[in-house]
């Protein structure tokens, strides 16, 4: 990127500079006039000069002028217009010339405005585009927190200076120049004067600023590295409780923010010393002109209308200088910024544009062998890890690559999956340097999974398809103002050198998973994830999520059958007792009195866990039901015994997560409540106490709390109050509740929760696994087992992936890699995060998956446990950077080398 | 049968009979209430121990494997325990519980039982003193089988 901020924004936007200023020229003219306006109104047909005879007229409109050699050249004759008419008519002008001026600055400031901020949305891509170029090893030493501070935070000011950057300094220079000259010409004595000081104000202040460019530099650096601390602790906020080291953390924060403040205070201090300094030295002018020039005019070498004059310009004067300055001094603190960022964006080794340009067309196979020839790579430190390896990968052979602790095999995955740059030698395929080869054909041809998974925060979905999004496949049909808007953004999105690739495409490349297209992608997602051993756990979270409706229909459209199918199997194997059924006319023991009450799932913040007893409507129906004085007695009984057991326990007690009631932090203030309110009335409760003691009811199952408070006419009053509470609903809470409906999908419940559509029995230890299995085979059956997986792979992988479990991030991970059916398969310790027998496991079926349909990929995987190598055609033996065995694993076992040693 | 009739029950096992109600009785409400039928399995030898039973009504047989299948080496009646030493020695089950006729049971969570036995040393003092009963019997029954040799 260019050093220099001023060439950046002159190379990218002279065009516009030119025009905005040429603009701003012809602003002048309609500027001007409104000037001269006001006398010409004045003195003509207000005071009646030219119009002293009545009825007189006078020329509106007149174009004449004066032409050199030719004389006078009239135009136009103008109207005759008399007094009044003449007074409107200039008004007139003097409106059309405010309207005029109005939009002149409206389009100016527009323009300025706009070109500002493509320019800021041009460098932000380019930042973000030069971090998408960086070589690996810069990533070893910036912290993304920091990076991210650069491109969001420190470029932004930049966006309000580009439209100023040039119009600024000749406008402004341009109206101090002639003020100036104009005091020359009145007296050369005083315009030197007034020359001096503006000379002296050119000269120190921008030497005062220079300090306040260092600090600038300063606060900038500090701001960032505190950014970046933020993100640390943010990253490793485990280790930082695991280690007690919040305070230390909080005194390193807070010692950078007293040296941050330091130096702004420092910044704040000069910058009013400069102000005070610059103001003082516009101020001195008047002064020497009143001094200098009173004493010329006393002796009578100046005349007074002369010094008035010239005072009078000066007046003209320190405004445009001001500004400049102010200009100046935005100036500096853009490009100081500028630099800061450009500074750290300057890498050396950036990668070429030509290897991540995008390619629609897929490339061919690789078909030659991948070779490492003579190659070395050393960590940061300078210690190799590899010491000038050579070897070969052929194309469809499978490679266990062992390694002792210092081996150095990892590095070699790294190298083949450029993730680490080689120091010496190279990795060629059929003599291409790997590093000169496109992406296009190394992140399609090639695979790489390793233990350290990066996963995004998107939908498991989102994250096993990345690999297959390299380029827009199809063009999205827009019409209407979705067309409109398109056109914009394509249009805006050249303007600003962004590329126009449309995001809302489909980015997802079928035929490289060995697909056709979004129906037949399942089956190829459904093979990996098998392989994988993770479509249960999938499974599992797509029974505990959620399903989005618009996208999973078949499981609304087929719920009673799902229903029906599993009480059949439950009754067929004698476990109908397992789930007590949701019936409408029936009270569920096995549910909360609250879910009794409500039967519905709650939509929305209304009627939702504790806002329920507070809900007017529903205390209403309470009340009618004749249940509000029943269900507050319930409500103290259930207080007086979670309080008689728990109270005396400390709040972390493991006990507290057995209290449905209550939370242990609850348990001072209902000990307080139940102590006013014990011998009151149940009229003289205050609502909201009421409705604290009631929710308490709500969370009690009879089977489970065994408290004995349920008898068979408070449940048939429950189910009368339901009756009534859904009959009567009003329309503001119709959206706030889905009742349930045996015949109806609910959406705001779970999977689980609607095939069951009733509660698993409490006093059934193994009840829910049981169940599970069973849904999941029903659902096989019915054969929407493929519907409830992409219910699970709806499931938001969370911040880096970490609502999964590690040894799920890294099954993901090379699900992932096989999905995409390379012809080279590198994997890295892909699952050391997995016991040994999971681990072959997942092995034994992803090498049988990667060779499905005849599809022979070379695989090379660096195993965790030298038992694994059995599985492959080669073994290669890695100790101390060293390739020190290489052969088939019959032919290593034959031998007495390290690999004998590694395994026993 | 409720919370407090559970109570009663826990009072006429030895191992809490030291302890005092209130403390039982949230014991008995932080265990779960779990309920078999007749056949089904408590717990199988070679499970990870990670709970304790206390019968509260029904039988159930306490199996060991051996080469001719399964042998019935005791039974279990109500207010006893089982299930105890897997959660102490963090071993697995040393038997398999099934239920004989249908059965009620409460389910002690190993952390839970764990935290009891620290917060109460009368019931640890009774677990040892059960456990070294035990072991006199388990000596006696040695020295017997020795002798008879």
């Amino acid at each position: 990127m260019e050093p220099s901020l001023a060439r950046y924004i002159w190379t990218h936007t002279k065009k516009q500079q030119v025009w905005i200023l040429m603009i701003v020229v012809l602003s002048m003219i309609p500027y001007f006039m409104s000037f001269d306006l006001p006398k010409l109104i004045v003195n003509g047909p207000i005071q009646g000069k030219g119009f002293e005879q009545p009825g007189a007229t006078q020329p509106f409109m007149r174009l004449h002028y004066n032409l050199p050699l030719i004389g006078e050249v009239q135009f136009f004759s103008g109207f005759q217009l008399d007094r009044k008419e003449t007074l409107f008519a200039l008004s007139v002008v003097f409106l059309l010339l405010v309207i005029i001026n109005g939009l002149f600055k409206l389009y100016i400031n527009t323009y300025k405005g706009r070109l500002g901020e493509r320019m800021l949305r041009r460098i932000r891509f380019d930042l973000v585009d030069r971090v998408l170029r960086f070589p690996p090893i810069y990533f070893k030493r910036v912290k993304s927190a920091e990076v991210a501070t650069m491109v969001k935070d420190e470029v932004e000011p930049l966006g309000g200076f580009i439209g100023d950057a040039f119009l600024q300094p000749v406008l402004l220079g341009g109206q101090a120049l002639t003020a100036m000259l104009f005091i020359v010409v009145q007296n050369f004595w005083l315009g030197m004067i007034a020359a001096v000081i503006v000379i002296i104000q050119i000269v120190i202040i921008p030497r005062m600023r220079r300090r306040l460019i260092v600090l600038g530099r300063q606060r900038q650096l500090t701001a960032r590295a505190l950014s970046g601390r933020v993100g640390e602790i943010v990253d490793g906020i485990g280790a930082v409780h695991v280690h007690d080291t919040s305070n230390y953390e909080r005194a390193d924060i807070a010692a950078r923010l007293g040296l941050i403040f330091r130096i702004r205070f420092d910044l704040y201090q000069w910058k009013f010393m400069v102000k005070f300094l610059n103001n003082f030295l516009a101020q001195l002018t008047p002064f020497l002109f009143y001094m200098i020039g009173g004493y010329l005019v006393i002796q009578g070498r100046l005349d007074v209308g002369q010094l008035v004059a010239v005072i009078g310009a000066y007046k003209d004067l320190p405004g445009p200088m001001k500004e400049l300055i102010d200009w100046d001094q935005d100036r500096q603190d853009v490009q100081v910024k500028y630099q800061q960022v450009v500074e750290q964006f300057t890498v050396e080794g950036l990668i070429a544009p030509r290897i991540g340009a995008l390619t629609i067309d897929d490339p061919d196979p690789m078909t030659n062998p991948l070779s490492a020839i003579s190659l070395s790579i050393a960590d940061d430190g300078g210690a190799m890890l590899l010491n000038r390896i050579s070897l070969q990968v052929r194309p469809g052979e499978t490679v266990a690559l062992v390694s002792t602790a210092t081996g150095g095999a990892e590095a070699l995955a790294e190298a083949f999956a450029r993730l680490n740059w080689p120091d010496s030698g190279r990795i060629a395929s059929g003599g291409i340097d790997l590093l000169e080869l496109p992406e296009a054909v190394t992140g399609r041809r090639m695979s790489y999974a390793s233990s350290d998974v990066f996963l995004f925060q998107a939908s498991l979905r989102d994250n096993l398809l990345y690999g297959l999004k390299h380029a827009p496949l199809t063009s999205v049909p827009y019409d209407g103002a979705a067309a409109d808007q398109h056109r914009w953004n394509i249009h805006e999105a050249r303007r600003s050198g962004n590329p126009d690739l449309d995001i809302h495409s489909d980015w997802i490349n079928y035929a490289s998973a060995g697909a056709t297209g979004p129906h037949d992608l399942f089956e190829a997602v459904r093979r990996v994830l098998d392989a994988v051993v993770l479509s249960r756990d999938i499974l599992d979270l797509g029974l505990r999520s959620s399903a989005d409706l618009t996208r999973h229909t078949e499981l609304a459209r087929r719920i009673v059958e799902l229903r029906a199918a599993l009480r059949t199997r439950l009754e067929h194997e004698g476990l109908s007792g397992l789930v007590v059924p949701f019936e409408p006319g029936a009270y569920n023991k096995e549910a909360t009195i609250g879910q009794n009450l409500l039967f519905g799932a709650a939509a929305g913040p209304e009627l939702a866990d504790r806002a329920l007893a507070a809900n007017p409507y529903f205390a209403s129906v309470l009340r009618q039901a004749g249940l509000d004085r029943t269900l507050y007695e319930m409500g103290m009984e259930i207080a007086e015994q979670a309080i008689e057991l728990f109270a005396d326990l400390p709040p972390d007690h493991q006990f507290f997560q057995q209290l449905a009631f209550m939370s242990a932090e609850e348990i001072p203030a209902y000990e307080t409540l139940l102590q006013r309110l014990k011998n009151r009335s149940h009229e003289a409760v205050s609502e909201n106490d009421r409705a604290m003691i009631v929710s308490l009811s709500f969370a009690y199952i009879e089977p489970r709390h065994r408290f004995g408070l349920l008898s068979d006419e408070l449940m048939s009053k429950i189910v009368a109050a339901r009756n009534l509470f859904h009959e009567n609903l009003p329309p503001e809470l119709q959206n706030a509740i889905e009742r349930y409906d045996p015949a109806k999908y609910i959406a705001a419940a779970t999977v689980m929760d609607n095939v069951l559509f009733g509660r698993v029995g409490n006093n059934h230890p193994d009840a829910p696994d049981r169940i599970r299995s069973i849904v999941y085979d029903i659902l096989d059956e019915l054969g929407l087992y493929a519907e409830l997986l992409d219910v699970g792979l709806d499931f938001n992988v969370g911040s880096g992936g970490r609502r999964l479990t590690g040894g799920q991030r890294q099954k993901l991970d090379v699900a992932r890699a096989l999905l995409k059916r390379p012809d080279f398969l590198i994997l890295n310790r892909p699952l050391s995060a997995l016991d040994q027998r999971m681990q072959d496991k997942v092995l034994r079926n992803v090498l049988e998956e990667a060779r499905r349909d005849g599809h022979s990929p070379a695989i090379v995987w660096v195993v965790t446990n030298p038992a694994m190598a059995m599985m492959f055609d080669r073994v290669i033996v890695f100790d101390s950077g060293q390739l020190v065995e290489d052969g088939t694993h019959e032919t290593l076992l034959a031998g007495n080398g390290i690999f004998k040693e590694l395994l026993s | 049968m409720l919370l407090k009739d559970e109570v009663g029950m826990l009072q006429r096992v030895p191992l809490f009979s030291g302890i005092e109600p209130t403390k039982l009785k949230l014991l008995a409400f932080t265990s779960d209430r779990v309920s078999y039928s007749a056949g089904q399995i408590l717990f199988r030898q070679g499970d990870e121990g990670d709970a304790a039973y206390v019968i509260l009504s029904g039988r159930a047989d306490i199996l060991v494997d051996s080469d001719s299948g399964p042998i019935k080496v005791a039974e279990l009646v109500p207010n006893s325990i089982v299930g105890e030493i897997a959660i102490l020695c963090n071993s697995s089950r040393t038997a398999t519980v099934r239920a004989a006729c249908p059965l009620e049971a409460l389910r002690i969570r190993k952390d839970h039982f764990l935290r009891l036995m620290k917060e109460f040393p009368e019931m640890t003092i009774e677990m040892v003193r059960v456990l070294a009963d035990r072991l006199n019997h388990t000596t006696a029954d040695l020295i017997d089988a020795r002798s008879a040799k």
